[in-house]
């Protein structure tokens, strides 16, 4: 085989028929470059420390819950700030059916996305009127009230103290330990990833867009606009209840603190910096803001050098970096990881010459 | 022959504005409707009526024997009734290709549970209509753009993209606000050939507001002029061109 330039895929590729034109990966070797990557994470947890195992499920369920506010914001244009109380809401439905009721996990997974994005869609009712800073509000009233009603519900939610959720077991396996999760993390992840991307080439996933770019032109192209914005709410919101219920079944605990507006904006941020409007850059803003804490962590141990006070100094710089992270990429590169990413493909695409 | 669509004594109020006062037109199936006037006469609020983005202060819209006043928008897309902008609607940051699958809208059914999988129904009915797109998009000649991203197209181009958009959807009834503005010479001629092209071989009625007397002259059957809110004329092109009242508004009195 010749040795090509890696970034230089395209060439050369026909296609002879339409559903080959269509394909998600219609060059071999992009398709080798993904069974690749496939087959690096499966084999993930046999190289690498279960610390970091428990690092990418973490990145995994922030990937699934950036996608699904990805679908709303970026590829919508819908406004929300409550994706931290959705999460919730699947978090808590799913726990309540395991710890309380004693359900098995495969049924209270898809049941807690289920009733988030029933929540969801009901939220984004106010979309037929409100637009951009006025949803914005309408969205935030919907992550208090949610978080107000976790709180002083006990009876069901067992109030500030939180819940003590059971590890979900598959066949005799149970999966209390990171590794075990890990896989069950995959899976989900890589669904959640695919459903996406499938759902942006087909009709509804092109509704979703339209309404986001032109909503009147959308409108005469016979598209019911409040449908599909209450749709993408609910969509949002099921990504996110699926999120959540991992998370809180991950964790083996979930409180009224994991879902406050906190979470919320820092899925907004991941977005942002990702990309909106981009699958890809959801997972790219997903990996990049989990990780970041941690490799500041590790950055401010490493020349802390051991003295507490400048270590613990650094650590409380991470919000601020935080901040400032995402105010720089709204300035140099508002579309984000996946834009960056794409410009550094196509910069070699051409290397050596700059035409 | 009946009427497809009647417009019936339309009045349309923005607050003490008065766009339109007590319009009647009919459009007989087929036929090509010009709609001309100065600027500010009422062409775009006819058009916003008739596709539902105003709501009329009075009167009656009937589409093939249908009364349309008050559907929302989208559905009198379903109903068959397409347009195109005068500053260009295109959806920019999808590809051309999106914007006309995005056209065939109304003749799909796969939801979003069935496209998310992309199982057999979904994907089949995917390749359908990409076939029936690519038919229009042979029509137009815009054969070599068809992955470009839209909002990275030339101006004339974009126009030809929107008009691709709208007979996805394949229209009965097509209404096109200022096909031809800001083009060349060159680029008209071609927008002129689709336009009768697709009146002759498609059957569709069309309703165009057009500034370009020439044009309007030679591709129109029917002439309707706005002034102020009120028409003033209608006729074929060689009558109204005479008509005194039509160059009083556009010249001034003599």
């Amino acid at each position: 085989m010749r040795s090509r330039n890696p970034f230089v895929m395209d060439c050369g590729v026909f296609t002879t028929n339409y559903r080959e034109d269509m394909a998600i990966l219609h060059h071999p070797a992009a398709k080798l470059k993904v069974l690749t990557i496939a087959a690096v994470f499966l084999f993930l947890p046999f190289f690498v420390s279960p610390y970091y195992v428990s690092v990418a499920n973490l990145i995994g369920i922030a990937i699934i819950g950036a996608i699904g506010l990805n679908i709303l914001v970026g590829f919508t244009g819908q406004i929300s700030i409550g994706h931290g109380a959705f999460m919730g809401v699947g978090a808590y439905t799913a726990g309540i059916l395991t710890a309380t009721l004693g359900w098995s996990f495969w049924i209270a997974l898809p049941a807690g996305g289920l009733m988030a994005a029933v929540i969801g869609g009901l939220f984004g009712i106010p979309s037929l009127r409100l637009k951009g800073l006025y949803l914005a509000i309408a969205t935030l009233a919907a992550q208090v009230i949610i978080e107000f009603g976790i709180v002083h519900w006990p009876a069901l939610t067992r109030g500030p103290a939180g819940m003590v959720l059971p590890a979900p077991t598959i066949g005799g396996l149970v999966l209390n330990t990171d590794t075990s999760f890990y896989y069950l993390i995959l899976t989900m992840t890589v669904a959640a990833i695919v459903f996406a991307l499938n759902i942006f080439r087909t009709r509804a996933g092109r509704a979703f867009m339209a309404v986001r770019d032109r909503d009147l032109a959308a409108s005469v192209m016979g598209i019911n606009i409040f449908k599909y914005k209450v749709t993408a709410f609910a969509l949002s919101a099921f990504y996110a209840g699926l999120a959540g219920a991992l998370w809180g079944h991950n964790l083996g605990m979930i409180s009224p603190e994991h879902f406050t507006i906190k979470v919320s904006i820092l899925y907004l941020a991941m977005i942002i910096i990702g990309g909106l409007g981009s699958v890809m850059g959801a997972i790219y803003g997903a990996c990049f803001m989990t990780l970041l804490p941690i490799v500041l962590r590790e950055l401010a141990d490493f020349f802390g050098g051991g003295f507490a006070g400048l270590t613990h100094a650094m650590l409380a710089m991470q919000e601020a970096v935080f901040g400032l992270l995402i105010i720089l990429f709204l300035v140099f590169e508002p579309e984000g990881l996946a834009k960056m990413w794409r410009n550094i493909k196509d910069y070699f695409k051409l290397w050596p010459f700059s035409y | 022959m009946a009427p497809q669509l009647v417009i019936d004594t339309l009045t349309l109020h923005f607050g003490g504005v008065t766009a339109l006062s007590g319009v009647y037109q009919e459009v007989n199936p087929g036929d090509i409707l010009a709609v001309i006037g100065p600027n500010g006469a009422g062409k775009t609020s006819l058009l916003n009526c008739i596709s539902g983005l105003y709501r009329p202060s009075a009167g009656r819209i009937v589409f093939e024997d249908r009364e349309i006043t008050n559907l929302p928008p989208h559905r009198r897309a379903q109903l068959g009734i397409g347009r195109t902008f005068q500053n260009i609607e295109l959806f920019k940051h999808m590809t051309v290709l999106e914007n006309l699958m995005l056209g065939r809208h109304i003749h799909m059914s796969q939801g979003l549970v069935s496209g998310g999988f992309y199982w057999g129904r979904a994907r089949r009915e995917e390749e359908v209509h990409r076939r029936r797109v690519e038919e229009i998009i042979d029509f137009l000649e815009i054969e070599s753009i068809r992955h470009k991203a839209v909002g990275t197209l030339a101006y004339g181009l974009q126009k030809r993209v929107e008009l691709g958009r709208a007979l996805a959807l394949e229209p009965r009834l097509l209404l096109l606000d200022e096909p031809m503005a800001g083009m060349n010479l060159e680029e008209k001629e071609d927008m002129a050939r689709f336009i009768l092209d697709v009146a002759e071989e498609w059957g569709t009625t069309l309703i165009l507001i057009e500034h370009d007397m020439g044009v309007v002259m030679d591709i129109s059957d029917q002439v309707a002029v706005l002034d102020f809110g009120r028409k003033i004329a209608e006729g074929t092109p060689e009558e109204v061109q005479k008509n005194p009242l039509v160059v009083k508004a556009y010249l001034g009195k003599q």
